[in-house]
């Protein structure tokens, strides 16, 4: 009956026969082995994918209604709030969801960390993961604009204005990014159009890129096993098991444990204190009227705090732009053999814990008007943050590492 | 793992202690609004639109959504709650926003500043501001024209709307340290030196109503979103139950 490599037949061997449905099932799911002793800290990826769906998809139904026009883009917002049907819970699960997603992915990239999921030879995966995050940032960015609040417009007016710091072309770049000479109807339009086209196409692709790297050379674990070593006699690593169906279940109880959390924040406090959705995003943008205190939102503060820790407000500019790049750089930073931190020296653990604290207080600190005191400490998280990828490079070379073992445990 | 979490943990602690403290204000009081209490927020809706819809709009709500929410049939809405016309001097209907027949040109030019429009007022102040700020007017000479100061917005160029109500209140003044090693002179209480027609308590409670009204227009979906949401999380809880039975039963062979 079957014309094709898979023995299906019926409409799914016509299917195979024409398109690598069965095959592609297979090699990504139901015969793509990962070791089976994945930890909590595995949930985060493919709670990333559900998150990415939630925005697409509620930010689909939210371009139906919105209106990127300076004049009418806040009424527009309102009237989703108000006039159109669960359009509340549309505006609220996106704008959850992408506090959500930079939660989800800074997990995700500190298991990354932790148990060295950059190390060769995933350094591939770890750079398509990094041009996630940037698109993420630039998405979030663009997108934290169309509400246009005072909060929006002003945030947005600060970070272009940092372009405006590089020297000889500075000026001309923020006039090129704004399209005028101030954040206006202009930029607005723009915005929008990346927000929902251009970013969210490139964030599918890199995704794509993502986990077709990740599947060519396996999933790594927290012990930093090769499992691809240790084969049974048809080829099936002995520490792993298929994907689906056990990590498709497996991941189920993460992603009903994560869309309670989600729901508790959407329904009960969708404005988190105002870390969310901020108090000052409550008034229309006004060009006129500075707010008292402009900041961006929670997930871009400790890049924030690292800006206005150097004095210089070029030098600011490149030392907040190198804590990002910084991070591409990780896995040739690290020189190490062992991946997993269970099996590193102490000296790395203490790394990892500055490294913590610091961002998190960067974080802290990000949120708040300066004064001495502040910059203070935010100039000594800086320099903890730097200090872990100098550190790292420093002890990797002849890192005192624990023996690792041959199979996972 | 967990030892590093707890180190991270104790680590943090005292950095949440360096956040200072904000300006000094009077009054500063704090409410709540009890969103089943419907009949306070109908009070607060007949404050709004005789008081402050001369000069502020509610203009992202809608008349009959207030009258569906609230509990108020259209035609009282209409008779009792819409004091506003069309441009054609029409009266307005129950389906329409609810604006402010002043003109932005005409604010800017009484008050020096466009009246705001106040259907978030309440997610943008937050309530308690808003009860003390309504209640924060007091006599100052210097302000010419309106002749009213306020203890939680100085200098605000709006005047003293509901002084018949309240009456005319003067400060009291004392010495507190300001916490850099000096004294400053700040409001700590006021003294009604012209009645109005309602005591201080009912005013008080006529001001909580009217909070009550702009919080719930500030986000009139707040309450379906609760009970949405009720359902939603316990909706989850039983499946998780099963995604987490399916889980167990799928992994009883992999050691």
């Amino acid at each position: 009956m079957s014309d094709n490599n898979n023995n299906s037949s019926g409409l799914l061997g016509w299917i195979d026969a024409r398109f690598p449905l069965t095959k592609m099932f297979e090699e990504h799911l139901s015969k793509y082995y990962a070791p089976k002793n994945f930890n909590f800290w595995y949930f985060f990826g493919s709670l990333a994918l559900l998150v990415l769906v939630i925005q697409i998809v509620t930010g689909i139904f939210l371009t139906m209604h919105y209106k990127p026009d300076g004049a009418q883009a806040f009424i527009s917002v309102e009237y989703i709030m108000r006039d159109v049907d669960w359009g509340w819970l549309l505006r609220y699960l996106h704008s959850t969801g992408a506090s959500a997603f930079f939660i989800v992915v800074y997990l995700h990239m500190f298991r990354a960390l932790i148990y060295g999921s950059y190390q060769k030879p995933r350094e591939l995966i770890w750079l398509f993961g990094m041009f996630i995050f940037l698109a993420l940032m630039a998405e979030a960015f663009m997108g934290y604009l169309l509400p246009w609040g005072q909060m929006s417009y002003w945030g947005a007016q600060v970070i272009i204005s940092l372009f405006g710091a590089i020297p000889v072309v500075g000026d001309d770049l923020t006039l090129w990014i704004r399209g005028d000479f101030v954040v206006s109807d202009a930029t607005l339009n723009r915005f929008f159009a990346l927000h929902v086209v251009a970013v969210p196409i490139v964030l599918l692709m890199l995704v794509v890129m993502h986990i077709i790297a990740l599947h060519e050379v396996g999933s790594n674990n927290p012990d930093g096993v090769e499992i691809k070593k240790n084969k049974d006699a048809n080829g099936i690593p002995l520490d792993g098991i298929p994907f689906h169906p056990y990590y498709s279940v497996k991941d189920l109880v993460g992603v009903v444990v994560f869309l309670i959390l989600f729901s508790v924040v959407v329904f009960f406090m969708p404005e988190m204190g105002g870390y969310f959705l901020e108090h000052a995003n409550f008034v229309p943008a006004d060009q006129f009227k500075t707010p008292e205190h402009i900041a961006p939102v929670w997930y871009f503060t400790p890049f924030y705090a690292i800006l206005r820790a150097v004095p210089d407000k070029l030098l600011g500019v490149i030392a907040m732009f190198s804590a990002i790049i910084v991070l591409f750089l990780l896995p040739w930073i690290d020189r190490g053999k062992v991946k997993s931190v269970r099996y590193r020296s102490t000296a790395f653990k203490l790394l990892l814990v500055m490294l913590v604290v610091s961002f998190l207080g960067l974080g802290y600190l990000g949120a708040l008007a300066p004064n001495p005191t502040r910059t203070m400490f935010a100039q000594i998280f800086s320099a903890g943050y730097f200090g872990f990828f100098l550190g790292l490079w420093w002890i990797s070379k002849n890192e005192a590492t624990r023996p690792v073992p041959e199979r996972v445990r | 793992m967990r030892n590093v979490l707890l180190i991270i943990a104790g680590l943090l602690l005292p950095g949440l202690c360096f956040g200072a403290g904000g300006g000094v204000t009077y009054p500063d009081d704090k409410i709540q609004i009890d969103w089943n209490d419907k009949a306070a927020m109908q009070r607060g809706a007949r404050t709004f639109v005789n008081y402050c819809m001369g000069c502020h709009s509610a203009g992202y709500s809608r008349y009959n959504r207030v009258g569906a929410d609230l509990g108020i049939p259209d035609e009282l809405v209409q008779s009792e709650l819409i004091f506003t016309t069309n441009a054609a001097g029409e009266r307005t209907k129950v389906g329409e926003l609810m604006k402010s027949n002043m003109t932005a040109q005409y604010g800017e030019k009484a008050f020096g500043i466009v009246p705001p429009d106040l259907s978030l007022v309440a997610r943008s102040r937050g309530v308690n501001w808003l009860y003390n700020y309504m209640r924060g007017f007091y006599l100052d000479e210097t302000r010419e024209g309106i002749g009213v100061n306020n203890g939680v917005f100085a200098n605000v160029g709006m005047p003293h709307v509901l002084a018949e109500l309240q009456g005319l209140q003067i400060p009291k003044y004392a010495s507190k340290p300001d916490g850099h090693g000096g004294e400053h002179e700040v409001i700590v209480g006021f003294d009604i030196i012209k009645p109005g027609s309602m005591s201080k308590s009912d005013y008080d409670k006529t001001i909580h109503d009217l909070v009550a009204f702009l919080d719930y227009v500030a986000e009139p979906y707040k309450q379906t979103r609760k009970n949405v949401g009720t359902g939603v999380i316990i909706f989850l809880l039983v499946f998780l139950v099963l995604a987490y039975m399916l889980k167990k039963e799928y992994w009883k062979d992999v050691h």
